[in-house]
């Protein structure tokens, strides 16, 4: 039975680094299924993060009695609207205005990243707190609280119960995107929206209407990502850049899962998996950049077989990157 | 027949309040006015955002970024900034004027300095220096040729997306490098350094980075003239701004695609050769420091033009430094400055809008059609 | 049919800019009839039934379904009064099945069941008698499965009329045969459709009456068992009309191009070019007739080398070497390469021909820029011919660093025959030169090709407007649906006689 106990704990960790990459990926392809490639996902993710952390910051110093729940609630309302108002400074921008999306997106990354490193290094200079430095230790307890049998079931305990809400809503909105892009009214045409919006609009689908919701919703889900890396992931202790190129990996995800959400929860599992990899295999220290290497390798092998094989199904929307005007020639 | 008619004129009220049409011409003075009116906001809210999170005057404030940027002793590493951002826009334009979406350049530049920091790491002292600095130049071009002819081989012929798959290249080239760290230096630390490099590229005439200055000053001009009056440069731009007439007139589309990137990848090589050779003699995986993807915004906001670039790159490498000033001064945090950067962008960018476009508030227009729309039934009782 | 009116338009008028698309056209459809629409390019039909469709509001008249006045502004409008407009462009999106694109955009407030919709479809083509499977993709499909899906998603939406735009051009015989069957269905369920079309044998095949369309207006509407084609095509072409083109006598004509048993299919495996022979001649115009889209895009992309064909032989005798070279399989570049000296004015100006983003002087360079070893481009003579070009053909542009997109359509014309024109030619292809001109610039057009003509280039006219072809050209080569159909002398050609070829597979007379 050792041999399951390791297995159990390799895996439980692997979702836990991959968690934060679900969330990313589920919100990116939400967003790229409308048409339009934010970029500006890994910035977002930053200021989910951060939005969380500013909002538990003021709670936890506020002097009131710390309960749990309410806690939880108010840095997962701070980063729901932190991450949506960035998320409409790109809206606005590439639907509205009609702007490039890739310099949009990382101009917005820019900013994001920004954003959160700034307040997280400065939060405390601001608001001229005590503390020495930003240790959410409260929230970041409520955040990671499992089910109470979980300790008692040994290893099915560790694989499957052992987590904090999060990694269950990560799933949850990623099988439900699922469910609604492909069995849903709004899913067809979202999916015509990203793949030919002149046809959507001349079926009478609000094309904007549609570009902007998605685009919110997935930059708020994407927030979420950055939420839990630093409420249940890092339990509440921030570290400028901690979150690090998680952002990008997300879009790899997005790739290699084939813009499928249900697809990306594996992905998002395995390439956690590889991110760790390295304390499991008996390798020296110097393999670790290799492994690491491995989930852009292998996107990019993806992408190629994708535009290879040129199968309809595993390409990227139609309209992916193009901002739309119904009066273009 | 009364109904119908009521139904109309709900049907205009609901109407949007605006519509937008694509201007046919804008001339270069109101373009600069857009845009100069852009900045002007853009820096104003900076201010504003600044004096908020300081508590300083904002007069206080700009002389702080003055001298942030061009203080004592700090013009030249300011002009080397520029010089350095420049050269990596410079890269990836050629690129953007076909239309090929390289967002690769972080990459492709971390590779060459890889590359220039390889052969500095076996032979700094094993040869004399100039043909030691030949040979870092050589390796660092090819090996950002390498990086960029990859993906373009790949659009040339599959179409593959060339936006996900240059961005995927940054990383691997950044866990090459971290590869390379573990390697080259076994004490554990996360930058290979002078020690083990070597001196790199001497300094010209005494100066520091004079001869990086130099090199990117006339890189500039090369790229300008290749764009403008050489025929490859023509051949790009017709690429870019329709496959359809470039095979009408016989060019092949491939060739250029590869031709283009080969060149991206080579001036990204160079700028990771002086970045490694000219400046830092030391290589980890943050020598660019984002540079590959600011290089990208300044390229678009320069409008492709490497002479307006030289101004998009004064402006943001001034406000960068000059944000990195505040940080230090009032004991902030030093992303301070992508903040100030995020916000300058988001304005150009949205401006760019209103030189395309020409938005027409439907006021006047909604009152004739509402005349226009009681006439037509006029119409019909004298028919 | 019934004798009661499904629909009914008094006095539409519709007009852009200039151009009147429409004047003054009274239309009536009964309740189960099929009425087709007959009139030659530009003659305003389509212009026409987009109003009722809702893609164009008129400028004047009135539309009445089932006697009551409606309001049609856009396809939605259309749709709540049961019509549906089948266009020529299909809107469907590739990724999706037959279903997917049919239910796109309905919000009826039902919940959303592929499967039920499945069904309904199934119902409907099982109804009518068309061959579709509900699942398929779009991308899989012929070019008349995805007609149908059209046509399903109009049936779908429980439309009573249907306007068909040009159905039959994309379709073979075969195919053609199948969508009548389906209509006539239509039609005994109660269903009004107007069809257009170019083809007299289909007019004659399928409608009850016939509306005939003539620059705008509406000629007249005749019943089909009381008419024949002869009768119609001179309704549709009208009187001859002098234009006073000058023409000279060819002088010494040799064979300069020969194209040899040409054929060439689509990407979706349409024919498009079916053993096309002619053989133009130097120091002649030959004009090529034939209803837009029978493949003469197709023929001069051929002989440029822009489109690869499946057989068939595109000989070249140059005049120099006397040698003939096969130009077939090769790239414009090697064309060039052969001291081919072929000069092309495509249909697309500004997507083909030029790019609209750059300025005359680049636009000069696009023929041209290769010439020397230096590796930099010499703009001088670019700029001397465009201010040479600028000057003589009376080109209105502020300068020659005009971009050229802010040229209006004539001098936009100007610029690219001007241009192919300066390579001087041995061999030049015009489709539609004059599209969109005012009568001056036509003329200069008509009066450049007379100057090729005359010195001694072999010029390939390919046009829309009979009486220009039957006074510009020296023969001409009639197409019809990727076939020849005839080869007229057009000192002496009528132009019925072009137009019942260009309607006609396969007949002469």
């Amino acid at each position: 039975m050792e041999w399951i106990t390791v297995i159990a704990a390799f895996l439980q960790r692997a979702i836990l680094q991959g968690t934060p990459l679900l969330f990313g990926a589920t919100g990116e392809i939400i967003t790229e299924k409308s048409g339009n490639l934010n970029l500006g996902i890994p910035g977002i993710m930053y200021v989910g993060a951060i939005s969380g952390v500013i909002g538990s910051f003021v709670y936890e110093n506020s002097g009131a009695d710390f309960i749990p729940i309410v806690g939880v609630l108010v840095a997962f309302v701070s980063s729901l609207i932190g991450s949506l108002l960035v998320t409409l400074i790109y809206c606005f921008l590439t639907i509205s205005l009609r702007a490039n999306q890739n310099v949009t997106g990382l101009a917005l990354t820019t900013f994001g990243t920004g954003l959160g490193n700034f307040f997280g290094g400065s939060l405390i200079k601001i608001t001229k707190s005590s503390v020495p430095f930003i240790a959410l230790t409260d929230t970041g307890k409520a955040f990671k609280t499992a089910l109470p049998f979980a300790k008692s079931l040994g290893w099915v305990g560790t694989l499957f119960f052992s987590y904090g809400f999060l990694v269950y809503l990560a799933v949850i909105l990623a099988i439900v995107a699922a469910f609604v892009l492909k069995r849903t009214r709004v899913g067809l045409h979202l999916r015509a929206v990203g793949e030919n919006p002149a046809t959507a609009d001349a079926a009478g689908i609000n094309v904007t209407k549609y570009k902007y919701f998605a685009t919110c919703i997935g930059g708020m889900i994407a927030g979420l990502g950055g939420l839990f890396f630093i409420m249940d992931y890092s339990m509440g202790i921030w570290s400028n850049n901690g979150f690090g190129d998680r952002g990008w990996l997300a879009i790899a995800i997005v790739i290699f899962a084939m813009w499928k959400p249900d697809l990306s929860i594996f992905a998002s599992y395995l390439f956690g998996g590889l991110y760790i990899l390295y304390n499991y295999l008996n390798t020296s220290m110097q393999m670790i950049p290799i492994i690491q290497m491995l989930p852009y390798v292998v996107t990019i092998l993806a992408l190629i077989l994708i535009s290879v094989r040129k199968k309809r199904e595993n390409q990227p929307p139609a309209a992916l990157g193009l901002s739309y005007f119904r009066e273009e020639r | 027949m009364e109904q119908t008619r009521s139904v109309r004129t709900e049907k205009k009220r609901s109407e949007p309040l605006f519509h937008i049409t694509k201007r046919s011409t804008v001339t270069l003075a109101q373009a600069i006015l857009i845009r100069a009116i852009a900045i002007l906001a853009a820096l104003l809210l900076c201010a504003l955002v600044t004096v908020v999170l300081t508590g300083d005057n904002p007069i206080s404030v700009f002389i702080t970024v003055y001298k942030g940027a061009f203080g004592t002793g700090r013009t030249l590493v300011t002009i080397h900034d520029i010089a350095i951002l420049l050269c990596v826009s410079l890269a990836v334009t050629p690129a953007f004027r076909m239309r090929f979406w390289n967002i690769g350049a972080e990459g492709q530049t971390l590779i060459g300095g890889l590359a220039t920091a390889l052969v500095m790491f076996f032979l700094h002292d094993t040869m004399p220096t100039l043909p030691l600095v030949l040979l870092m130049l050589a390796a660092g071009i090819a090996a950002g040729m390498l990086w960029g002819v990859i993906p373009a081989f790949f659009k040339a012929h599959w179409n593959t997306n060339e936006t996900l798959f240059t961005l995927m290249m940054n990383y691997v080239a950044i866990q090459l490098i971290e590869y390379f760290l573990k390697i080259g230096d076994k004490s554990g630390s996360n930058v290979v350094g002078p020690a083990l490099l070597g001196e790199g590229i001497p300094n010209l005439f005494g100066v520091q980075y004079l001869f990086n200055i130099l090199v990117v000053a006339l890189l500039t001009v090369v790229l300008y003239v290749y764009l403008n009056y050489s025929k490859h440069g023509y051949e790009i731009q017709v690429v870019g701004e329709s496959e359809n007439t470039a095979r009408y007139i016989g060019i092949d589309v491939k060739k250029v695609i590869i031709r283009t990137m080969l060149l991206s990848g080579a001036i990204c090589g160079l700028a990771g050769f002086l970045i490694v050779g000219g400046a830092s003699h030391s290589i980890n995986a943050s020598i660019v420091g984002g540079r590959g993807f600011t290089a990208i915004m300044v390229s678009w906001l320069g409008k492709f033009n490497p002479i307006t670039m030289i101004l998009t790159t004064l402006l943001l490498v001034f406000l960068g430094r000059g944000a990195d000033e505040i940080s230090t001064q009032f004991g902030l945090n030093s992303s301070f400055s992508n903040i100030l950067t995020g916000i300058i962008l988001f304005f150009i960018i949205g401006c760019e809008f209103f030189i395309r476009y020409q938005v027409h508030f439907n006021h006047s227009r909604r009152k004739d059609e509402r005349t226009k729309a009681k006439e037509t039934p006029n119409t019909t009782e004298d028919a | 049919m019934s004798n009661t009116i499904a629909l009914q338009l008094k006095g539409i008028s519709k007009s852009f800019g200039s151009i009147r698309a429409n004047r003054n056209v009274d239309l009536e459809l009964f309740h189960g009839e099929i009425l087709a629409m007959l009139g030659e390019n530009g003659s305003g039909k389509t212009t026409l039934m987009n109003m009722i469709a809702g893609i164009y509001y008129p400028d004047e008249g009135q539309i009445f379904v089932d006697g009551e006045e409606a309001v049609i502004r856009s396809p939605k409008d259309a749709f709540g009064y049961k019509i549906g407009m089948i266009h020529q462009h299909f809107k469907l999106v590739d990724l999706f099945s037959a279903t997917e694109n049919i239910v796109l955009g309905i919000e009826d407030g039902e919940p959303y069941r592929l499967a039920d919709a499945e069904k309904r479809v199934r119902e409907i083509t099982e109804k009518y008698g068309f061959e579709m499977d509900p699942r398929k993709k779009i991308y899989n499909m012929s070019v008349s499965e995805k007609q149908t899906v059209e046509i399903l998603k109009v049936l779908y939406r429980n439309a009573d009329i249907l306007i068909l735009d040009e159905p039959t051009a994309v379709l073979t015989p075969q195919e053609t045969q199948k969508l009548f069957a389906v209509l006539r269905r239509m039609r005994a369920d109660g269903k009004s459709i107007i069809i257009i079309t170019h083809k007299l044998h289909e007019v004659m095949a399928i409608s009850d009456r016939v509306a005939v369309m003539r620059r705008g207006e509406h000629i007249a509407t005749v019943e089909t068992a009381e008419t024949n084609e002869t009768e119609l095509t001179e309704m549709m072409v009208g009187k001859k009309i002098s234009l006073n083109i000058d023409r000279d006598e060819p002088q010494g004509s040799i064979d300069r191009l020969e194209i040899r048993h040409v054929c060439c299919v689509s990407a979706e495996g349409v024919r498009l070019l079916d053993d096309i022979n002619f053989t133009a001649r130097a120091g002649e115009i030959l004009g090529i007739a034939g209803i837009a889209g029978s493949g003469q895009r197709e023929l001069l992309e051929a002989i440029a080398g822009l489109q690869q064909l499946e057989s068939g032989e595109i000989l070249y005798r140059n005049p120099k070497t006397e040698e003939t070279e096969e130009l077939r399989d090769k790239t414009p570049q090697q064309i060039r390469d052969l001291g081919v000296r072929l000069s092309f004015v495509p249909e697309d100006r500004l997507g083909m021909g030029l790019v609209g983003n750059m300025d005359i002087i680049d636009n000069m360079m696009l023929r041209s820029y290769r010439h020397g070893r230096s590796l930099f481009l010499d703009r001088k003579k670019p700029h001397e011919l465009a201010d040479q070009i600028i000057a003589s053909l009376e080109v209105v542009t502020p300068s020659a660093q005009t971009p050229v997109r802010r040229l209006s359509g004539g001098n936009v014309q100007k610029v690219l025959v001007g241009r192919e024109i300066a390579s001087s030619p041995t061999v030049l292809m015009a489709a539609y030169p004059v599209r969109g001109l005012d009568i001056n610039s036509s003329y200069m057009i008509y009066r450049l090709l007379n100057e090729q003509k005359r010195n001694g280039v072999a010029v390939i006219y390919v046009g829309e407007d009979l009486d220009v072809l039957l006074e510009l050209c020296d023969r001409i080569l009639v197409i019809c649906g990727g076939k020849v159909s005839g080869l007229l002398d057009a000192r002496t050609a009528t132009k019925e006689q072009v137009g019942l070829m260009m309607t006609k597979v396969g007949g002469g007379d």
